[in-house]
């Protein structure tokens, strides 16, 4: 089975849902005219990312009542969507979350689980924090959804590859930083190296949409990449330009990769548990 | 430390640099700029910059002399201005500033430095409003950290692209951008009075001082830190307490709190805030 994956590279205004929406509604009938089976978009997507007290201004719950995803999901019928948005709990929680859209239904909604608050990060003090990890199935397989720094952690993407996920979508607003010699921003080279080990190490498909742009002093350096499960880069985005790139999974690969390199099949899933539960429960020395 | 290595892409920094200050420029709902150009490398850089960023049709170039202003002060200025086909003005602030000086005849050197500094902030805004365009930054992070600015005078501005380069990095992408090679080599001078060296009223160089301010900033060192990577004990201390007591000039005049939410503790917003 081949799949076309599509990275929607945007930039977004801060605070305005309805019209991120449009520049959405746009993107999603382009990707689609493109033969785009799957169209991925950004962290806070519908939003712009340094929100702090517009928060809850911009909250929107993912179902057909919403005005703003009653037409996500209306779009979704030729295409799936993965897009990126503040969630608002029954109880009033708001958090940073992403929702995968298909056929005129959502299929998940996954809830950030790492939430950076310390240097230009300040992202715990308006926004609670996920608390599950799960892949979900879609019409081209399992497939698992992580936002920005839930994938700078390790546990996260291992989770979702233990769960059955062959697909990663990453979606991140990453404000570039650690300009020097080279001719990448550190923040750039450390997220594709990430990108690529996770390809590698799962031997999986591993798609990251990032946005473009700027908010205040900050810049997005967009760069979307997918990596195979052979870890090659598949296609690659510019820098800081919007642009809206696609590429064909060949799903056969899978089999390929994973029959000669059963990383999966050996992977010692009780061991880690059991050490885990020796690290965690009886060393209280694992924090001196 | 030689090995610390402030050396930088400038073609990213440039790419970086104008994308910013054409986004939050037209964010703002401007299509123009005004910088004021001392004939120095930041003003210059700045220039540079804004003029790729807007075109340079879009940026106003403000010379502001004093009656002792170098020459060569406006003649650099101009060649920046002649390269870059920039539109420019001359307001010269000598008859701003002679009457507040001659109201105190001991007037040190310092004051007159902050009132003609403020004085060109004057100027430069109101030409902000006659040019229609907004104010671009010329500070750079080592004179940002150092304090080595007047408060409401040359650091006034409406967006600063320079703000998070050391000068010895203003210098790198100086070069690259085409800025003329007097205004880089020479020594850099506030001009504020005659024979005033920016390194011989610090008492330490450029090079010297990034170098540290890197390690001590960027790369998170201690003071003592700093120390056993080869700087002087008298040289570090002296830095660290710049730093700390410029620090006012870096953040906005605190607000005393009494309600439940604040400007500026619980009142947050980006300027960009619904563009």
């Amino acid at each position: 089975m081949k799949i076309n994956l599509a990275l929607a590279q945007i930039n977004t205004q801060l605070g305005m849902v309805e019209r991120n929406l449009e520049q959405h509604l746009q993107l999603i009938q382009q990707a689609r005219q493109m033969g785009a089976d799957l169209v991925v978009f950004p962290e806070l997507s519908l939003t712009g990312y340094v929100l702090q007290d517009l928060t809850p201004a911009v909250a929107h719950a993912p179902v057909p009542e919403d005005p703003i995803f009653r037409k996500l999901f209306e779009e979704s019928r030729g295409i799936d969507i993965a897009v990126g948005f503040v969630d608002e709990d029954s109880r009033h929680r708001f958090f940073i979350a992403a929702a995968y859209i298909s056929k005129g239904t959502l299929v998940h909604v996954h809830h950030k689980l790492y939430l950076p608050t310390y240097g230009l990060f300040d992202e715990g003090r308006f926004f609670a924090w996920g608390d599950h990890v799960s892949a979900f199935d879609t019409r081209f397989g399992r497939m698992g959804m992580l936002i920005c720094e839930d994938f700078w952690h390790a546990s996260p993407p291992y989770l979702l590859w233990l769960d059955g996920a062959d697909v990663f979508l990453f979606m991140s607003a990453s404000p570039g930083r650690g300009l020097n010699a080279r001719p990448q921003l550190e923040s750039a080279r450390w997220v594709e190296q990430l990108n690529q080990a996770y390809a590698s190490l799962f031997t999986a498909f591993v798609a990251h949409s990032n946005r473009v742009g700027y908010e205040d002093g900050l810049n997005f350096w967009g760069g979307s990449t997918i990596f195979d499960p052979d870890g090659n880069l598949l296609i690659k985005a510019k820098y800081h330009q919007e642009e809206l790139v696609m590429a064909e999974l060949d799903l056969n690969q899978l089999h390929r990769t994973r029959a000669r390199l059963p990383l999966l099949r050996d992977e010692r899933t009780a061991l880690v548990q059991r050490e885990l539960d020796r690290i965690l429960h009886h060393s209280s020395q694992m924090n001196r | 430390m030689d090995n610390v290595d402030l050396a930088i892409d400038t073609d990213l920094a440039r790419q970086i640099l104008s994308g910013f200050i054409k986004t939050e420029l037209h964010r703002a709902g401007y299509e123009h700029a005004v910088v004021g150009l001392s004939g120095g490398i930041d003003s210059a850089l700045s220039c540079y910059l804004a003029a790729e960023a807007l075109g340079p049709q879009n940026v106003l170039a403000v010379r502001m002399p004093y009656k002792s202003s170098s020459a060569d002060s406006l003649e650099h200025a101009q060649m920046v201005i002649d390269d870059l086909g920039v539109p420019a003005t001359t307001i010269p602030i000598t008859d701003l500033v002679e009457p507040l000086f001659q109201h105190d005849p001991q007037m040190s050197s310092l004051r007159r430095g902050n009132i003609m500094a403020r004085a060109r902030m004057i100027v430069l805004y109101d030409q902000s409003e006659v040019f229609k365009g907004l104010v671009i930054g010329t500070g750079n992070k080592t004179e940002i950290l150092l304090g080595y600015t007047t408060l409401y005078g040359d650091s006034a501005c409406a967006l600063n692209p320079l703000g998070d380069l050391y000068k010895t990095q203003v210098r790198q992408l100086a070069r690259a951008m085409g800025v003329p090679e007097p205004i880089l080599t020479k020594p850099p001078t506030a001009d504020l009075w005659k024979g005033q060296t920016d390194e011989g009223e610090l008492g330490f160089t450029y090079a010297e001082v990034d170098k540290l301010l890197y390690l001590l900033v960027d790369q998170r060192y201690s003071p003592q830190d700093c120390i056993e990577a080869g700087f002087s004990t008298g040289f570090v201390n002296k830095v660290v307490e710049k730093i700390r007591r410029s620090h006012f000039k870096r953040v906005l005049p605190p607000i005393a709190k009494l309600s439940n939410r604040t400007v500026g503790y619980d009142f947050l917003y980006l300027r960009d805030w619904g563009t």
